[in-house]
């Protein structure tokens, strides 16, 4: 009888997570943050039609960097979950906390008892609501999930963009000031982004039931450029969506 | 509550329906055959005893789109089991479902159709069809067969506003869940007879918001009139029937101040000795 080769254990998980985090930083990074209406999603991302960033439920945003096919698989699950829930107790009683657990505990198994790690992180974020802070969790490839109350930057180069990020985020500031901080942390000294390099949505307050909605191209533009900047301070997070497109179904009233 | 994945073969796809089978939440939903029915077969007579069909629901197109309306009244025979039921629903940004019949299932169903639409516009990242949306709620209304053959039955209405199109639509359906697209309007529910005849006296193409609303207002106030199980505008306890438009911009339920003021003055027209059969308004 052949005995197999004994590979230590650490050597195993050192191999998986080698591959899954090569398998992220070959994709592009996305960061959130928090801003003083709601939370922002800025991702790179040059399709229209395949998006890192989605929603989940009326308050709950899911994003995900790595492999397109492996976080879809678990933003349907996401959605599937809050749905349910939702459908069989109420509303309310959907959450972003137990849904990151659950990622959490699914990557978790994934990374130790499957040949393959997934090659993904993901970010969980909820919109508070009575006076509830804002909630990012960032679950990486490996189930280890990480609480943040201002800022979350996934994908490859993370340490770079962390850095440049938390230098110019300022607590309260509004949506134009934070897309653009997020633009430049993304793009780095050399680069510069367009909005068609991007995908930008929002989990924005006071927009209905449904607070998720993305930012459509020309407003992107408008808002990158600083267009909406002059009059009042607030005109950002006062001006209605430009697109229609992921409006709540009940109008705000 | 596991994260729910499931292997390619047994995947239910965007449909909630589907999915809520798969899950420990079977029995939530209506399936079809879940209903041991009682005798055999279709049921040869009248529905059950006490569950009537007592309702007016209305919808009509106007310029920029549909107007629906509903009155509020729940019956139990002959007993009004609750004032303020509401009857009209959105299903969702561009459309809305009105309910007829057993009240519990057709509560019930609703909820399941706008959980169905947003969850297909979530997974599926675009929203159904207009069309798409009328077929899965005839879908439904056909998996609840076995519950209407037993009296449970639910008749919605639903309109809304085609995207595609560019204006408003309104399908009606039966016990089976066959749908039909009406042209202009439709009324179901007990009093939905008298709801359409004062619809049709009164209905042309391209109304403005205002004379629509003021239409549904008055065949509502006449089904009401005639149907003991339709309710009125309850001047007493300022309970009001429910109307909303669908158009372009999504559905936006009307203020109950307006719809107050509208019965109000209805009221005000029909009292006595101005002719309480009195046509025009």
């Amino acid at each position: 009888m052949t005995m197999p080769f004994y590979v230590a254990p650490e050597q195993v998980m050192k191999d998986r997570a080698e591959y899954a985090q090569k398998g992220i930083a070959r994709g592009r990074s996305l960061v959130a943050c928090v801003y003083d209406d709601g939370i922002l999603v800025v991702a790179e991302n040059p399709s229209r039609s395949l998006h890192k960033v989605s929603e989940i439920y009326d308050r709950i945003a899911f994003a995900g960097v790595g492999k397109y096919n492996e976080f879809d698989q678990l933003r349907v699950a996401g959605v599937r979950h809050a749905d349910t829930k939702g459908f069989a107790f109420s509303r309310e009683d959907v959450d972003a906390r137990s849904l990151a657990n659950l990622y959490a505990q699914f990557l978790g198994q994934v990374f130790t008892h499957e040949m393959k790690p997934l090659e993904v992180e993901i970010l969980v974020a909820e919109l508070g609501a009575d006076g509830k802070p804002d909630e990012l969790y960032h679950i990486a490839y490996e189930g280890t999930i990480t609480d943040e109350d201002r800022f979350a930057v996934l994908g490859g180069e993370t340490e770079t963009i962390t850095d440049r990020f938390a230098g110019s985020f300022a607590d309260g500031w509004n949506l134009d000031t934070a897309l653009r901080a997020a633009v430049a942390a993304l793009a780095g000294p050399d680069r510069t982004l367009a909005p068609t390099d991007l995908e930008v949505a929002v989990l924005a307050r006071g927009g209905g039931r449904r607070a998720f909605r993305r930012l459509g191209s020309g407003e992107l533009a408008e808002r990158m450029a600083g267009g909406r900047r002059s009059g009042s301070r607030r005109a950002g997070a006062q001006t209605p969506p430009a697109d229609a497109d992921g409006d709540g179904d009940t109008p705000a009233s | 509550m596991g994260l729910p994945l499931f292997p390619p073969g047994e995947d239910p796809g965007p449909s909630f329906a589907a999915l809520i089978r798969h899950s420990d939440l079977a029995g939530a939903a209506p399936r079809p055959g879940a209903v041991a029915s009682a005798g055999d077969g279709p049921a040869s007579h009248a529905p059950g005893p006490s569950v009537a069909h007592g309702t007016t629901v209305v919808a009509m197109r106007y310029a920029d789109g549909v107007v629906m309306a509903g009155d509020r009244r729940a019956t139990e025979g002959n007993i009004i089991a609750h004032r303020a039921m509401e009857k009209v629903f959105p299903a969702d940004r561009h459309s809305a479902v009105a309910i007829a019949g057993a009240a519990g299932p057709a509560v019930e169903m609703v909820k399941l159709f706008q959980t169905q639409l947003e969850h297909y516009e979530k997974v599926e990242g675009v929203a159904l069809s207009l069309e798409g949306k009328a077929n899965q709620l005839g879908q439904m209304v056909r998996e609840n067969l076995p519950m209407a053959m037993q009296g449970l039955v639910v008749v919605p209405l639903f309109a809304g506003f085609d995207l595609r199109l560019g204006r408003g639509r309104i399908f009606t359906y039966d016990v089976t869940g066959g749908h039909f697209e009406e042209a202009d309007h439709a009324a179901t529910g007990s009093g939905g007879r008298d709801a359409r005849t004062t619809i049709k006296l009164g209905w042309r193409p391209d109304l403005a918001r205002e004379e629509s609303v003021e239409l549904a207002v008055r065949a509502l106030y006449e089904a009401a009139d005639e149907d003991s199980a339709t309710g009125g505008p309850d001047l007493v306890r300022g309970i009001f029937p429910m109307v909303a438009t669908v158009t372009a911009d999504g559905y936006t339920p009307l203020d109950d101040a307006e719809v107050a003021e509208r019965f109000a003055s209805l009221v005000q027209r029909r009292g006595v000795g101005r002719g309480i059969g009195g046509g025009g308004p």
